[in-house]
């Protein structure tokens, strides 16, 4: 149990430090946010009053603690324009956001693993050729390039799906998913290319071991050596580039939702950004951190289970 | 064989550095290029379709005809015109991200490597900044500034410096326990000599593959940042922009949308090509190292 504690409390240092990060990022910036924040129409009064108000006018070190202790307690500050809170504006668009992206991950292990299995273990197949291929252009082709090949082809061509917008997955199921669809294959590509590519490696490299010819030796068959013994030993590599992979994953969803019209985080994100509403993209920056923290946290603790030999 | 010509007859090598070149060229002589001036409009001959002979007056009074081989876009823009110029823009910014993070990766790497005081304390900036999802970062730091090439190039660069600092860093780890360093140090050789003379030499292959990686995704990162409306002004020609205008209209025109993607796909592609052959023939060891 120790081990496991000791891991978690080393993330408070760079939670911490993400925050001063994220902190000092809007503190110095050009022009002073209380006026930005009073507009045009404020006299010198109202400005003073606002910066007090936000505890602009002590110093800086002091407002990091008191922004901090807020933080903490869950309050990321008021939106400039949307004039809410911004941990609720978060909370609402948080739906399609967790539904894109668990889609795009299911999807993507599903098929990048067996793929990548496949690949290592016809080394040098076409099928392990045309993987690698296909990563190099699914690295290369940028998100929102594949995401209107895919409205034009599949959408305005073929008309199989809706072209863009969302549903909510309590309102209509089937509705949901066809929304869906399209955005979470625009979003896997990358995330396909990345892990089939990891797996590859790790399951080829496995596959060398000893303990593989020695299990080849016993008559095991073929597809329990690959998942039971090649694929088991591969998986600390494979789990961390998934959790790795989460960072790709969040740039893309707020490229995608902007392709497809869907109202989650990273459409508030751009809209936060237009707008240059400080509080809002602050929070949403510190929110989108905290959880990638927060999964490689999980990720490093699943070592635990899926390698016994590893302790921290 | 030499080198050189090892790398030279690497096919991976062969075909990124021909399409690069080839982007290069369409770069540096974009007004050579059948284009006109890239922001000229003439709302008059908005939305041509691809392959569209026209009259087109731009705003200053100068009337030409012109064969439009991409069509024009919303403000009767030549589609053409404006991707040719663009690959300015995707060129320069990949350059110099990967120039610039590499000199700031090398810089925090040997310190974190080679200063064993500094490693704690840089390590976990490093892991902080790679904590913050990479285009979120750039994103909000264009939010904050003014857009110019340089804000531009700025805000992509900061974010992948960890990435190239934690490889310096590595490196610079296993370099310094090899025998002719310890037995540098022994002869008082100077710090910055070491570095220099024999650190640095070792560095410079995994480099140049990791700076390949760095200008491919410096370009898709410049593209989104456009696209999103981030990046540099809307009149500039830049894929991106290309593509953030053509997007209200994408169901009836997609050509303006489709055009510069592809160009944006094929240059990225190339880069990421290049960089997979150079990794091949200069740096067999380079999966292991970063992974």
């Amino acid at each position: 149990m120790f081990f496991i504690l000791r891991r978690v409390l080393s993330t408070v240092p760079v939670l911490l430090l993400v925050a001063l990060i994220v902190f000092l990022m809007l503190r110095l910036t050009p022009g002073d946010p209380a006026a930005a924040l009073v507009g045009n129409s404020g006299t010198s009064e109202d400005i003073a009053r606002v910066r007090k108000g936000l505890g602009l006018d002590e110093p800086l070190p002091v407002q990091f603690a008191l922004w901090s202790g807020k933080v903490l307690s869950g309050d990321l500050g008021e939106s400039y324009y949307m004039k809410q809170p911004v941990t609720r504006l978060i909370a609402q668009r948080l739906g399609p956001t967790i539904s894109l992206a668990a889609l795009t991950m299911l999807m993507t292990l599903l098929i990048a693993i067996p793929l990548g299995v496949l690949a290592a273990w016809r080394h040098g197949g076409w099928l392990d050729r045309s993987l690698m291929g296909f990563s190099v252009l699914g690295f290369s082709v940028p998100t929102f390039v594949i995401g209107y090949l895919l409205i034009w082809g599949v959408s305005l061509k073929l008309k199989l799906f809706p072209v863009q917008g969302y549903t909510p997955i309590n309102e209509s199921f089937t509705g949901w998913l066809a929304h869906l669809i399209l955005p979470a294959i625009t979003l896997s590509i990358v995330y396909l290319a990345l892990i089939a590519r990891v797996t590859r490696a790790s399951v080829a490299e496995a596959l060398t071991e000893d303990f593989i010819r020695t299990a080849r030796s016993k008559g095991i068959s073929e597809l329990r050596i690959l998942l039971r013994h090649a694929l088991t030993n591969a998986a600390v590599p494979i789990v961390t580039v998934i959790g790795i992979g989460i960072g790709l994953l969040m740039g893309g969803v707020v490229v995608t939702e902007t392709v497809y019209a869907i109202p989650g985080l990273g459409q508030l994100t751009v809209d936060a950004v237009l707008g240059r509403d400080f509080p809002l993209i602050q929070g949403i920056t510190l929110f989108f951190s905290f959880a990638y923290v927060l999964i490689n946290l999980l990720v490093d603790l699943s070592y635990l289970l899926l390698d016994p030999r590893i302790r921290y | 064989m030499n080198r050189r010509s090892k790398i030279l007859d690497n096919t991976s090598v062969r075909i990124g550095l021909i399409a690069l070149l080839l982007l290069i060229c369409m770069a540096c002589f974009a007004p050579w290029l059948y284009t006109i001036p890239p922001t000229a409009m003439d709302p008059s001959s908005a939305n041509l379709l691809p392959g569209t002979q026209a009259e087109f007056s731009d705003l200053s009074g100068d009337t030409y005809d012109h064969y439009f081989v991409m069509g024009t876009d919303s403000l009767g823009r030549d589609t053409w015109s404006r991707v040719a110029y663009g690959a300015r823009i995707s060129i320069a910014v990949g350059v110099c991200v990967a120039l610039l993070s590499l000199l700031g990766g090398v810089i925090c790497g040997v310190a974190a490597g080679y200063f064993r005081r500094l490693d704690n304390v840089l390590m976990r900036l490093m892991d902080s900044l790679m904590a913050i999802p990479a285009i979120l970062f750039a994103i909000t730091l264009m939010a904050l500034w003014r857009p110019t090439l340089v804000t531009v190039i700025i805000a992509i660069t900061i974010p992948e410096i960890p990435r190239v600092a934690r490889l310096v860093r590595s490196i610079v780890l296993t370099i310094r326990e090899e025998p002719y360093v310890e037995a540098a140090i022994s002869l008082a050789t100077s710090t910055p000599n070491i570095l220099w003379r024999h650190i640095l030499p070792n560095a410079i292959a995994p480099l140049l593959v990791q700076g390949t990686y760095v200008c491919a995704s410096a370009i898709l990162v410049e593209a989104i940042l456009s696209f999103l409306g981030v990046g540099l002004p809307p009149e500039v020609p830049t894929w991106g922009n290309i593509m953030a205008d053509g997007r209200v209209q994408f169901n009836q025109f997609p050509q303006t949308v489709l055009f510069p993607g592809f160009f944006l796909a094929i240059t990225v592609l190339a880069v990421n090509i290049l960089g997979d052959g150079l990794r091949d023939t200069i740096d067999p060891k380079f999966n292991k190292r970063t992974g």
